[in-house]
């Protein structure tokens, strides 16, 4: 279990952090009977063994056990959700803002859960993982990977941590996409869902961007067809990678107010195309967002990842190309934020999700936040968000606290 | 609670579905789900007031009345209510249409333009009338359509909407108390409220059940 500071009192619970937490595995191996060995066939048809998943936890599960809160994490997040590892930590976890002791999702009320998703690279089987086979990272050997198949990972790890039902399940962007998939695939599993600036499907754009990215790694000489693990690496073509994601996640406003035309350290143009300064300071971020990345992410889990977003389709897989069909399995009650500047995952995406749930008569909630700061917004800190995620949970634990239902 | 909604409230059977469009501050549902056991959505278009919606434990679809009502599968709901957004509704005649398509009882409340102190400031001041239930200058009005309770009851036969229960009421100045007048319905009501069903309701065929989950 982790360890967690408890300081009492909630009035200034916005600056508090949950204090040290510890990444830990689970390797699975016989948890499902019909899958010895731990194997497991992923969607691709491909067998994969053994599976570990890094996670962590926060907060204690309850006697009744109605507390746990599954959180998904994006592309490029992990199981680090919030507080620290060690006191000296520069930075906590990655929604540090709303996991924590009297934050939305309040570590002294509810259970979080978080693992680094299935083609990881931060603890979880993925492509630098070793090959049994080989005794090598898998490299480009590694199976491909999809939504489904992590969500079915990370049902295995819920059980594991004996949770039967999960008060709910909450991601933005394609953590989004993961509750989505446990709603349609574990409805049994789980009172509650939200997805954050999310969609069911990439759209074009979407895919483009997604590839765009990873012709940046693969243009990359040194990603030597994912076969870079003793050597250099592709980390010029990473860095590309995340400046692109970097810009899709950021908006016009957003990057006018924080960049404008404003130089990085100088006075005038360069006129010198070979300077290594850049010349603008959105230049200058976008090389330093960059270079921290790679320092952190494995160009071959980018690679995974980003398709796993792509292949993803619930309308197709769990509705035979229908998404109310598909959503006619889920019982959740929802709730779905979108965010105005948000022109990655737009509102009309989380519309569809809404249609889509208002026609099976499920209980839904929809807000359209009002932001300038794009996709990111789920991240940052929100009071607007803040507040219909901890009141949703709220409503959703009394209900669950009751024995109600949530169907209209 | 604002007494037209008390009047409403009052209409509603124990453990119905509601679906409130329009649903402003949320005190009829929320009233209707803490005394009445009601499964309850909402659907208002200002992000502010959705999430203090939510923030009560309401379920809420930010949106556009008109169009999100269609979303919903056909006799989902035993009531829809339209409490006092009839005034600003574009087409009236589709949106009802739709409400009894999704819910068995449409409950339409609005402020009717009948009343006698409406009558008596264009006859005496020869002014677009001003009043507590209409509180708009010409130049700033939200409300497209003005309605009396004799208009709304026309429309009705008109369209085929059968009026089940027709109720005036007449508010006092907070409007949280009122009185139902007997006589002079049309000159005395503050607010007109009409509870409608289709003139020939669909009957089920037997083994035929309501798609609905």
């Amino acid at each position: 279990m982790s360890e967690h500071a408890r300081d009492n009192g909630r009035d200034n619970g916005r600056d508090k952090s949950p204090g040290l937490v510890e990444k830990k595995y689970l390797t699975l191996g016989g948890i499902d009977p019909e899958q010895p060995g731990g194997a497991m066939t992923l969607q691709s048809g491909a067998e994969l063994s053994p599976i570990t998943l890094a996670y962590e936890t926060l907060g204690e599960l309850n006697q009744e056990g109605d507390n746990a809160i599954l959180v998904c994490h994006a592309l490029t997040g992990d199981s680090h959700v919030a507080g620290k590892y060690n006191e000296d930590d520069l930075k906590p976890g990655w929604w540090d803002v709303m996991v924590g002791p009297g934050k939305p999702m309040d570590t002294d009320r509810y259970f979080i859960i978080c693992s680094n998703v299935l083609g990881g690279c931060m603890g979880s089987t993925g492509p630098c993982s070793e090959n049994p086979a080989t005794g090598k990272p898998y490299g480009l050997e590694f199976p491909v990977v999809t939504i489904g198949d992590m969500v079915r990972a990370q049902k295995r790890l819920v059980e594991h941590l004996g949770v039967t039902k999960l008060l709910a399940a909450a991601g933005g962007s394609m953590g989004g996409m993961q509750v989505l998939e446990w709603t349609v695939r574990y409805p049994g599993m789980m009172h509650a869902a939200l997805p954050l600036a999310t969609t069911t499907r990439h759209s074009a754009l979407n895919i483009a961007f997604h590839e765009i990215a990873r012709q940046a790694i693969m243009a990359d000489p040194h990603w030597n067809q994912g076969g870079y693990y003793d050597e250099p690496g592709p980390s010029l073509g990473l860095a590309v990678a995340r400046m692109i994601g970097h810009v899709t996640y950021l908006s016009d406003d957003a990057m006018r107010l924080k960049f404008g035309r404003n130089l990085q350290d100088k006075d005038a143009f360069s006129f010198n195309l070979a300077d290594e300064l850049p010349d603008f300071q959105v230049e200058s971020y976008l090389r330093y967002q960059g270079k921290k990345f790679v320092e952190r992410f494995d160009a071959n889990s980018f690679l995974y990842i980003t398709k796993a977003a792509d292949y993803f389709d619930l309308g197709l897989q769990h509705g035979n190309g229908s998404l109310v069909q598909a959503f006619s399995k889920a019982k959740a009650r929802f709730l779905l934020v979108s965010f105005t500047s948000d022109w990655l995952y737009p509102t009309y995406q989380v519309r569809e999700i809404v249609t889509a749930l208002k026609k099976n008569g499920l209980d839904v909630s929809f807000c359209e936040i009002e932001a300038h700061c794009g996709h990111d917004a789920f991240l940052l800190r929100n009071d607007r968000l803040f507040d219909l995620v901890r009141h949703f949970l709220n409503t959703t634990h009394e209900t669950v606290r009751r024995g109600g239902s949530h169907a209209l | 609670m604002r007494f037209d909604l008390q009047v409403i409230a009052s209409w509603i059977d124990k453990g119905s579905r509601v679906l409130d469009l329009g649903c402003g501050k949320g005190d009829l549902l929320q009233h209707l789900t803490e005394h009445k056991g009601v499964r309850g959505s909402g659907i208002e278009i200002s992000e502010d007031k959705v999430a203090r919606l939510i923030a009560k434990g309401l379920s809420v679809v930010q949106g556009d009345i008109n169009r999100e009502i269609q979303d919903y599968p056909d006799q989902c709901f035993d009531y829809v209510v339209l409490s006092q957004t009839l005034q600003q509704v574009y087409e009236p005649a589709v949106l009802i249409q739709e409400m009894l398509r999704v819910g068995a009882r449409g409950i339409v409340s609005f402020p009717n333009f009948g009343h006698w102190r409406i009558r008596a400031q264009l006859l005496f001041r020869g002014r677009a009338p001003l009043s507590r239930e209409l509180p708009y200058e010409w130049y700033d009005t939200p409300n497209i359509r003005v309605i009396s309770m004799k208009d709304f009851q026309n429309f009705c036969h008109r369209h085929g909407f059968s009026v089940l229960k027709r109720v005036p009421i007449d508010t006092d100045y907070h409007e949280s108390e009122g009185h139902l007048p007997k006589i002079l319905t049309n000159l005395r009501a503050t607010y007109g409220i009409f509870l409608l069903g289709q003139d020939a309701p669909p009957e089920p065929q037997p083994g035929e059940s309501v798609s609905c989950p």
